[in-house]
């Protein structure tokens, strides 16, 4: 029998022509919000809206200064908290493929990347809030810290599992401590994989509310003490967006395209560590 | 009568319940080149990398029996001296990629913590890349990294840095059997000269290049060392018969 080629070549044109026009499909959504938040966002960014702070109702201007600052602090206190913890236990499980320790902790950090963020907040405000009884920047970072530690733990160990193990035997083989051989060798020629996770995960959490809401809490006045209440982008987000006032909702669109811009550039800056500073073998 | 420089006593070797070296005696003569051949799983490679205390680091392994550096059992030092003194170079280069040529070279004492001036660091590095036969192609780009290299000169540069430490024996692993036919051969040309002052275990795949570079060869099959003799009489008149059935391809 003669198969009917036409046929066959018809039935592969349409299921090209169907992929191409469902990935174009799904760009759309990101660029819709894209030219609407710039759209919205863009004639309110300048430099008095950087620096400035929000002003009462009724007065027009006014910036974001104390939220930008605010967020700044709160993401830099969490990596500082979750980037060593999260290597060291990346390291352990790349090391470690099997073991049970490992496999349980591997399993733990699977259910940490899932679980709500909402539910980090109120842990950490039984954790931390309560016992200090105080709202603070501080507890806002241990949230975000933990909704870090699952990225930076899985992009770690993804990296230098792909390493080629005779890397190591040429470090042991020198006659180098297994520490130095995990600090000298094997991190430097991770370091692309795992900066990129470490970027992906400050701007994965750049824009976290839920776990704020009742750890941070936000604050009216200009905070730097991490131990007090400090004010954060996304929670000025959420608060002067649910307002009444036209003049708050504007500060809330500039302030969600800055929180766009963030993360588009801290994404560009992973794009090109992973290309320039890739270890080639 | 030269004098022995390693020995081998009753060593066993295995991985899990896999008894993969057997009751293996031998010893090894200063400033030669030994040569270990075998069909593949034979426990070459396994008995090679007891020798520098590497095959300790996969999990569930165990040895037995002696091991004798220079009359000392390298099984009562600490691995990390035992790695000092005996340097090995593996199947593949690996070179360091996050490291130049130089800092590749003194690898073993820059990551080690060793203080050393940067005078003695420049000739240490001068001298090991001259004795790998590398220098006059590397001179000028001693900071570029050491994976901008091909393939042999990688190789090479693996050898410089095992022999920058000062080993007393170099441990060669199938060194060219990730290399084309001209770099097998300059590493053949480099053997020749390396055991004027090293004593080299080289563990090779191919018969050609053990009768080529070497002084003494060992025959492994399964896991049994099965003959051991001046090359020359052991390609001419092998004395056991499955030494002579490996010999003569009828089998591999």
């Amino acid at each position: 029998m003669k198969p009917n080629i036409k046929y066959r070549l018809g039935k592969s044109r349409f299921f090209k022509g169907l992929i191409i026009a469902l990935s174009v499909l799904c760009t759309v959504p990101l660029f819709i919000i894209l030219i609407y938040i710039f759209k919205e966002g863009f004639s309110k960014i300048n430099w008095h809206f950087l620096v400035n702070m929000p002003k009462p109702v009724g007065e027009a201007g006014g910036g974001i200064a104390n939220a930008l600052v605010g967020s700044l602090l709160i993401v830099f206190y969490a990596s500082l908290i979750a980037i060593p913890l999260g290597i060291m236990c990346g390291i352990y499980l790349s090391e470690n493929r099997n073991t049970r320790l490992a496999n349980w902790t591997r399993l733990s950090v699977d259910v940490l990347q899932g679980t709500p963020s909402i539910v980090m907040g109120i842990v950490v405000y039984f954790w931390v809030v309560k016992p200090l009884h105080t709202f603070s920047a501080l507890s806002g970072s241990v949230a975000l810290a933990i909704m870090m530690l699952p990225i930076v733990v899985r992009s770690t160990e993804e990296t230098l599992k792909l390493l080629p193990d005779t890397l190591k035997e040429a470090g042991l083989a020198l006659g180098l401590p297994y520490h130095k051989v995990i600090l000298r060798i094997i991190l430097p020629c991770g370091i692309s994989g795992i900066l990129s996770g470490v970027i992906l995960a400050v701007a994965r959490i750049a824009g976290e509310t839920a776990p704020l809401l009742f750890t941070a809490f936000g604050n009216l006045y200009f905070s730097t003490n991490i131990l007090k209440p400090m004010e954060s982008l996304p929670l000025l987000i959420f608060n002067y967006a649910t307002s009444a006032y036209d003049d708050w909702h504007n500060l809330a669109w500039g302030a969600a395209l800055i929180l766009l811009i963030w993360v588009l550039l801290l994404n560009i800056i992973t794009k090109i560590i992973t290309k320039k500073w890739r270890v080639q073998f | 009568m030269e004098s022995t420089i390693l020995k081998a006593v009753d060593f066993d070797a295995y991985f899990g319940e896999n008894h993969v070296v057997k009751k293996v005696n031998i010893e090894i003569p200063k400033n030669n080149v030994i040569a270990v051949m075998g069909p593949s799983g034979c426990g070459k490679t396994t008995f090679l990398r007891c020798i520098n205390r590497m095959h300790e680091l996969i999990e569930g392994t165990s040895t037995n029996g002696k091991m004798l550096l220079n009359n000392e059992d390298i099984y009562d030092m600490h691995p990390i001296l035992v790695r000092h003194k005996i340097g090995m170079v593996f199947q593949r280069p690996n070179p360091f990629p996050n490291l130049s040529i130089y800092d590749n070279v003194i690898a073993g004492y820059k990551l080690n913590g060793m203080k050393i001036s940067k005078h003695d660091r420049d000739a240490i590095v001068e001298q090991s890349l001259q004795k790998a036969s590398l220098w006059n192609e590397v001179k000028d780009s001693l900071h570029k990294k050491g994976t901008f290299l091909s393939g042999g000169q990688q190789q090479r540069l693996c050898i410089a840095r095992a022999i920058a430490m000062e080993p007393d024996v170099l441990l060669l692993d199938e060194p060219t059997s990730a290399l084309d036919p001209i770099s097998t051969s300059s590493i053949e040309v480099l053997m020749q000269e390396l055991k004027k002052n090293y004593t080299l275990v080289v563990v090779t795949h191919n018969m050609q290049q053990a009768a080529r570079v070497s002084d003494k060869t060992a025959f492994f099959y399964l896991g049994e060392l099965i003959e051991y003799d001046i090359t020359k009489s052991m390609f001419t008149n092998p004395k056991d018969t499955r030494t002579q059935n490996y010999i003569t391809g009828r089998f591999s």
